[in-house]
């Protein structure tokens, strides 16, 4: 069985937003094709941070960001799209004051055959369909957080960072999401995400990263984590997950 | 040789009573931030108000209550701060261009209410009679002139020392501090709106002896003294020295004035005839060129601000600005 | 009254027209663009000029159409202005704004608007002097269309209010039905989402400048059409655009229409109370009393 390839390889990244005052002072990472990668660790550590890194949104000062070996270190966040990456933010994540079908036809803008496409996520997301003109704003918590989803997979990305996809949802809805993201690597898409949510992201995670103060602490396979007594104390509230 | 410097003297007065307004423009925007885009009405405000106090009676036209000339002055400054304050009580909580959006109305407020109500402040004739203080007991001209040019002079050294004080004390470090990072000045306790607003007023003061000192040289005043023109003018002269700089504003103010005196009769004696209506339009583009230039080419003006450095612990400050 | 009333529809119009492209910036790049109105002027000047070359090219285009004093030639001219005045925008911008935004604060952008209307109006004076002119020699009679109470309209004034509504509906059908549209609404509410969402904030921020020139183009065209052509245009109107952009809150296209109307109508309601000398202070009364009622304005959002 041949290692799968890496798709995201993040090595000694230093960025933050002022130059000065870096946010992550050297991190590293790789993600595999179509699995699940989540970056777990303390508040202030820098996990958002990361993933903004990679969307383009957070100044990089060192280190490298590359995409199938293709350096994308400091890319404009409006190429995102171009490259085959979709990021999901944590919060304002849809456009309140357009419509539902106007947030998707808007990522849809370039695409060659957007009104199929439309319809595609309207069969993967029929909620949506019932609500489509009505304003983003008016929807609820988790409907906006389904439409932001809806809007990273509108460019059939091959890569999707997510920030907190769970964060205020009820934990029936927080396990769909995390369902449907393990989902859709057996498309073929490989899926970043940062999430406080921890034993629900190891659920459906391969591989876990935790960091802390900007840095690497500890990273493995998803079981280990699980069952390493160091990390269930600090992360997972001290008792010993079963990895079922 | 009376002639030359009859006129430099003449020079020098406007350029100090201007330099005096650019000091107060410095307050507000050097050291607080604020944009006050309506100098003109705090300048109108005292040159105004300093008249229809001190001056004389006229037939059917309010004011001339003869009042003694410090007192007339004191009035003028002192209507510029309630003017000042009531700007600033309902804009300065807002968002800064706000700020210069609204002295903007105010200065084209004050200058329609001078141009129509004729009753209140002449109206477009103006404001004449006024005697100046002390120009009947001189009796000379001249020597008229240079005392006055003397008492401007020292009007502005006080001004200028005053700012200086004001600048390096703990309340000017708080004013910095709070145009640069307002988030951590509330932080500390202070609060950054009343401080903003007595700092706005103070400026709007300085602007307005300016003005009484203007009203007080020309014996006279009319709309076309308080046109936005006089703020560009203001401005063109903080931008040209160096905001956040008093030596700067002060050297603004001469180098701007004999530019625009120096513009002004070239194009008088050199421009063809047809021309001389456009003299005035000239010199507002050379204005508005100056403007756009310093800003992009030299923004911290040709005496920059010079940091103020404060040494943790000990307290003590490293080259104090101006 | 009523008389007043049409008067400010008419003038309403013409503010809103203007305050559209204001707002759009302000909001964008957070800014008071004090030169914005000077883009009506511009308008202005450039239908003069491209007027009288159509005119003179094709004479019979110099034949009024219908009941207005508007020419064809005129009519052609104003399309032409309205994009020679969003070009002048968006070179105005690249050669004094972008360069300080890029280095200094906001701030320093509204002083250099400041130097910017100045050197516009005074250019403007010096070419085409400080003399005001007429599109047309005609004389436009206005039309009683009531007697009691006494209701006088020129044939130029509906069709301004006509064109200026025209522009506005286009401008909405846009907004709300083209991608483009979403794209330029989707920055306006979060630049960095909008970006994420493949939208490029630089060609956003270009066509901001070209259709905001380009309704103050029309609205100077308009404003010329109805009056007369003069240098002053764009400092007669610099407050009635804030105004208009502060009550409907700033970044609110929908807002800038519907204030630019308010503006108007108070304006000329108090012409038939106040004597016309104070009309320029006006619309800062209306700023005053905005900013003490409802800062944000109508349909602003607090930032």
């Amino acid at each position: 069985m041949s290692a799968p390839d890496i798709v995201l390889s993040i090595d000694h990244l230093v960025a933050g937003y002022v130059r000065d005052l870096p946010i992550l002072r050297n991190v590293s990472l790789r993600l595999s094709e179509a699995s699940v990668v989540v970056i777990i660790g303390p508040n202030g550590a820098g996990k958002s941070t990361l993933i903004k890194a990679v969307a383009g949104l957070v100044p990089v000062s060192d280190g490298a960001i590359s995409l199938r070996g293709r350096d994308i270190g400091g890319i404009r966040s409006d190429q995102l799209a171009r490259l085959g990456i979709s990021y999901v933010p944590q919060t304002d994540n849809i456009f309140r004051t357009l419509t539902v079908r106007q947030n998707l036809l808007l990522v849809l803008r370039r695409s060659a055959s957007g009104d199929k496409r439309l319809h595609e996520l309207y069969t993967m997301f029929p909620p949506l369909a019932e609500k489509q003109r009505d304003s983003a704003g008016s929807l609820s918590g988790g409907q906006r957080q389904m439409l932001a989803i809806a809007m990273a997979l509108a460019t059939e990305p091959s890569v999707i960072l997510m920030d907190e996809p769970s964060a205020g949802l009820s934990p029936k809805a927080a396990s769909e999401v995390l369902t449907l993201a393990r989902g859709l690597t057996e498309r073929g898409v490989s899926i970043l995400l940062v999430e406080q949510n921890v034993k629900q992201a190891l659920a459906i995670a391969d591989h876990c990263y935790i960091l802390a103060e900007g840095r690497n602490q500890l990273d493995g396979p998803s079981e280990q984590l699980l069952s390493d007594p160091v990390v269930g104390e600090i992360y997972l509230g001290g008792k010993r997950m079963d990895p079922t | 040789m009376i002639g030359v410097l009859s006129y430099l003297v003449f020079f020098l007065s406007v350029a100090a009573i201007l330099a005096v307004a650019v000091l107060g423009l410095d307050l507000h925007w050097g050291n607080t931030g604020l944009f006050n885009g309506g100098v003109a009405a705090f300048f109108g405000m005292g040159a105004y108000v300093t008249i229809l106090l001190g001056g004389s009676p006229q037939p059917g036209q309010f004011g001339g209550f003869g009042l003694i000339y410090p007192t007339a002055l004191l009035g003028g400054i002192l209507a510029s701060g309630v003017l000042a304050w009531i700007v600033g009580v309902a804009t300065l909580r807002l968002r800064h261009d706000y700020l210069a959006i609204a002295t903007f109305g105010v200065a084209v407020a004050f200058e329609t209410l001078a141009r129509n109500a004729e009753w209140l402040t002449g109206g477009a004739k103006g404001l004449r009679g006024f005697e100046r203080p002390l120009e009947a007991t001189i009796g000379n001209p001249f020597l008229f002139n240079v005392c006055f040019l003397v008492f401007v002079v020292a009007v502005l050294a006080i001004v200028y020392v005053g700012l200086r004080r004001l600048i390096r004390s703990p309340y000017g470090r708080l004013l910095r501090a709070i145009r640069e990072d307002e988030t951590a000045a509330q932080a500390l306790g202070k609060s950054p709106a009343r401080i903003r607003l007595a700092s706005f007023i103070t400026g709007a003061m300085i602007i307005g002896t300016s003005g009484g000192l203007y009203v007080t040289f020309y014996a006279y005043v009319s709309p076309q003294d308080v046109s936005p023109i006089l703020t560009f003018q203001i401005w063109a002269m903080l931008i040209v020295g160096g905001a956040g700089n008093n030596k700067g504003a002060v050297l603004g103010a001469f180098v701007v004035w004999a530019a625009w005196t120096a513009s002004g009769w070239a194009l008088a004696r050199f421009a063809p005839v047809e021309m001389q209506l456009y003299t005035g339009t000239i010199q507002y583009i050379l204005i508005g060129l100056v403007i756009v230039a310093m800003l992009l080419l030299r923004p911290q003006g040709l005496l920059p601000e010079k940091l103020l450095i404060s040494q943790t612990g000990s307290g003590g400050t490293r080259q104090p600005a101006s | 009254m009523i008389q007043g009333l049409l008067d400010g529809l008419l003038v309403g119009s013409i503010v809103s027209l203007g305050a559209i492209g204001l707002t759009m910036v302000m909001h964008m790049l957070r800014f008071a663009n004090f030169s914005h109105s000077e883009l009506l002027s511009i308008g202005a000047y450039g239908a003069l000029v491209f007027d009288r070359i159509f005119a003179a090219l094709v004479p019979v285009a110099a034949s009024s159409v219908g009941p207005l004093s508007l020419t064809w030639a005129l009519f052609l001219a104003m399309i032409v202005a309205m994009a020679l005045t969003g070009l002048s925008a968006i070179v105005i911008d690249k050669l004094v704004f972008k360069r300080i935004r890029e280095t200094a604060g906001p701030l320093s952008m509204v002083f250099a608007s400041f130097g910017v209307a100045l050197i516009i109006r005074n250019v403007l004076a010096l070419i085409f002097g400080l003399k005001p002119q007429l599109y047309s020699g005609d004389i436009a009679f206005a039309v009683t269309i009531s007697t009691d109470p006494s209701l006088l309209v020129k044939p130029d004034q509906v069709f301004v209010f006509c064109a200026a509504v025209i522009i506005m509906l286009a401008l909405h059908f846009v907004l709300s039905r083209t991608t483009f549209g979403y794209a330029l609404r989707a920055v306006a509410e979060n630049p960095a989402l909008a970006q994420v969402a493949g939208v490029r904030l630089s060609t956003v921020i270009a066509m901001t400048w070209i259709i905001g020139g380009a309704l103050a183009g029309a609205a100077g065209v308009f404003q010329a059409l109805d009056n007369q052509v003069s240098p002053m245009i764009g400092s007669d109107f610099v407050l009635a655009l804030f105004a208009a952009a502060i009550v409907g809150g700033i970044g609110s296209v929908y807002g800038a229409v519907l204030g630019g109307f308010v503006v108007g109508i108070a304006s000329s309601l108090a012409l038939v109370v106040l004597p016309p000398g104070y009309s320029p202070a006006m619309p800062f009364l209306i700023i005053l009393a905005i900013l003490f009622i409802r800062p944000n304005g109508i349909f602003g959002v607090e930032r």
